[in-house]
């Protein structure tokens, strides 16, 4: 088991990157720490398993060092890191039985054969394949065939890490909710660092205890899911967290706050001093749909908004509201019955109003 | 739609059956034909049934050049399979090189068999060819022509450089068919290399090393006109394979009869041979 530490980690793919839309990771500085059970989120192709990569070693980094325990392992390679992996797609040794399979890294690591057969046995049983393991892998359906791909990774007791590259993408949904636990059962009963790579938010929050969610080679935010959600420390985590995601609406400056189209909203004094100090000019004001509150009253607080659809999602309804020129999403409960057309007046609670600046959150100084 | 049974549908595959007829069945009669008579002349043949066959196994010419090309048969399966693998392995994966390199190890199969065995008939030489000359130099006594082990060793090292490409070649399409993900799933399963070739490399060769085993014994079994222009079975004759007896008795001697009957018992043992490779591999991995 390590600590591992990505430090100011570069790498393109490319052999003479030209600028940063050649980077697939562009300098990123971030802590895996010991035991913990993290999610790295991000869409398709934001540099999550070339991280995965760099972290195991099958890809060298262009620029930057990974440590483990503080010891740079950067010329290391994966035999040498001594790390697990699971691959998006199962690969199966196919001229193996599932136990080969299974006893493979326990045979390669030179562990005894009464272990190894007392390992591979616990192993299936957390897997439900003990019933399989004499069987060929290449007769083995796609989720079985993962589950063993899954085993191989976990088999070995002393790994640094065990990363996961989108394991589940081939199970089907009702499997993938019970691996899922079964991963976050074996990560309680091993305390081991495991990585878990998805695009899939949910995913993400149950396994992990805090997720790093990656966007455009860089991890914009590290937390626990409920860190995510309230106060997202960037653009795209407001929009990619949550479902809906955030509104974001971009903004401009005036007096005592900012102010979009006709509309002015008010910011916290904190928020207006900070601001006060940053010249830049790309402002965005974000809120969850979540956190819009609908008055059945008008004051000098609510902003007079047009109902233009509304989505009834069974135990909640999504609505779409028009200000000014804008669209919103604000989530209300079963009971909302304004129809399309009427006017709705919409609070805004200044603490769930996040104000970014050049798409990063602008956070109250402590 | 309801099927409509009509026979006249058999005149269809006609044209195949007279295909196959002439590319095998009327060939193959014709020696079924031979092997089974004694013919003196035009009009003069005498049904002798299976007297040919039952004469033709018990020759003693016949058992020692039919061990003789199992031993070379062998031989040939033992060195180029394992040194084709091994070629293999070592060949760039890609790039410029991956091509060089591919060129250079065709060269061999693209050389015409008399010349093969013309080349090497000269270069073995001991007294103008490279070769022979670099072995005597070398302090061994070495002369083909002569020796019985140095013609076969030649024998077998002029068919193992003619040869063992194909086998390269075919391992290597076999490995570049690989996916990267099984390299780096045993590189994360800390596998050696010799794992890694034992339980990835070699189980997905499979496929293509039965085409190799398969070609390399036909084709070895059958072998004639290179020892024919090198050694021309000698010394004595003891690089004499089967089909050059065969030749001898079927062209030289006009044996026909005891040639033909000969022939098939030698088409049969290809057959069997070929058949119990096939079988032996793909069977090796069946579920238990």
């Amino acid at each position: 088991m390590a600590e591992i530490q990505l430090k100011s980690l570069a790498h393109s793919y490319s052999a003479n990157p030209s600028g940063p839309g050649d980077y697939a990771i562009r300098q990123l500085d971030h802590v895996w720490h010991k035991g913990g059970a993290y999610a790295l989120l991000g869409p398709s192709g934001c540099g999550k398993s070339t991280m995965l990569n760099i972290i195991s070693g099958l890809v060298q980094p262009s620029e930057g060092e990974v440590l483990f325990d503080g010891k740079r392992v950067n010329e290391l390679s994966p035999r040498d890191r001594n790390i697990a992996q699971v691959f998006q797609f199962p690969v199966v040794y196919d001229s193996m039985t599932v136990f080969e399979n299974l006893a493979f890294p326990l045979k390669n690591n030179k562990v005894p054969a009464a272990k190894i057969k007392t390992r591979v046995q616990e192993i299936a049983e957390v897997l439900e394949i003990e019933d399989k393991l004499h069987k060929k892998a290449k007769n083995l359906t796609a989720d079985e065939k993962q589950k063993v791909s899954m085993g191989r990774g976990l088999v070995r007791e002393d790994v640094s890490a065990i990363l996961f590259d989108e394991p589940l993408t081939v199970i089907d949904p009702q499997l993938k909710w019970k691996l899922r636990r079964k991963l976050k059962q074996i990560h309680e009963q091993f305390d081991i660092t495991m990585v878990y790579v998805t695009h899939d938010q949910l995913e993400a929050s149950t396994f992990a205890d805090r997720i790093a969610v990656m966007f455009d080679g860089q991890v914009v935010q590290f937390g626990t899911p409920t860190e995510l959600f309230e106060a997202p420390n960037h653009t795209f985590v407001g929009y990619f967290i949550g479902s809906p995601g955030m509104n974001i609406l971009e903004v401009e400056r005036c007096q005592g706050g900012v102010r979009f189209d006709s509309t002015e909203l008010r910011l916290e004094p904190w928020q207006s001093e900070i601001l006060g100090g940053m010249k830049s000019d790309n402002l965005k004001i974000g809120i969850r749909p979540e956190f819009i509150e609908i008055s059945p009253v008008m004051s000098d607080d609510t902003y007079a908004a047009e109902v233009r659809d509304v989505e009834d999602l069974g135990t909640y309804k999504i609505v779409t509201v028009k200000l000014g020129e804008q669209q919103m999403k604000v989530r209300q409960s079963e009971e909302f019955d304004a129809g399309i057309g009427s006017q709705v007046n919409l609070l805004f609670p200044g603490q769930w109003l996040m104000l970014y600046v050049d798409e990063f959150l602008v956070q109250e100084q402590q | 739609m309801d099927k409509i049974p009509d026979n006249r549908a058999w005149w269809l595959v006609l044209p195949v059956f007279l295909l196959v007829a002439f590319s095998a069945l009327v060939p193959l009669m014709t020696v079924v034909n031979y092997s089974v008579q004694d013919i003196f002349g035009p009009g003069q043949a005498y049904y002798v049934g299976t007297e040919w066959f039952k004469e033709v196994l018990t020759d003693q010419r016949l058992q020692d050049s039919l061990i003789r090309q199992f031993a070379f048969s062998g031989a040939v399966l033992l060195i180029q399979i394992p040194l084709g693998i091994g070629v293999a392995l070592m060949m760039p994966k890609s790039g410029i090189k991956g091509s060089l390199c591919l060129i250079l190890v065709a060269i061999p199969l693209l050389i015409p068999w008399n010349v093969v065995g013309t080349i090497w008939q000269i270069f073995a030489r001991g007294d103008i060819g490279l070769f022979g000359w670099a072995v005597n130099q070398a302090g061994i006594d070495y002369n083909y022509t002569g020796d019985t082990v140095d013609a076969w060793l030649t024998v077998l090292l002029m068919d193992v450089w003619h040869w063992t490409p194909l086998v390269a070649l075919l391992c290597y399409s076999g490995l570049r068919a690989i996916p990267e993900a099984f390299y780096q799933a045993a590189e994360i399963d800390r596998a050696s290399k010799w794992a890694v070739f034992r339980y990835i490399q070699l189980p997905r060769l499979k496929s293509v090393l039965i085409i190799a085993v398969l070609l390399r014994f036909m084709d070895s079994f059958m072998i004639y006109i290179e020892p024919f222009v090198l050694t021309g079975g000698g010394p004595g004759s003891s690089t004499t394979f089967l089909s050059q007896t065969l030749t001898t008795m079927a062209i030289g001697q006009f044996d026909l009869g005891r040639a033909a009957a000969f022939s098939l018992i030698y088409f049969l043992i290809v057959l069997l041979i070929s058949w119990l490779f096939f079988t032996a591999i793909t069977h090796a991995d069946k579920e238990k």
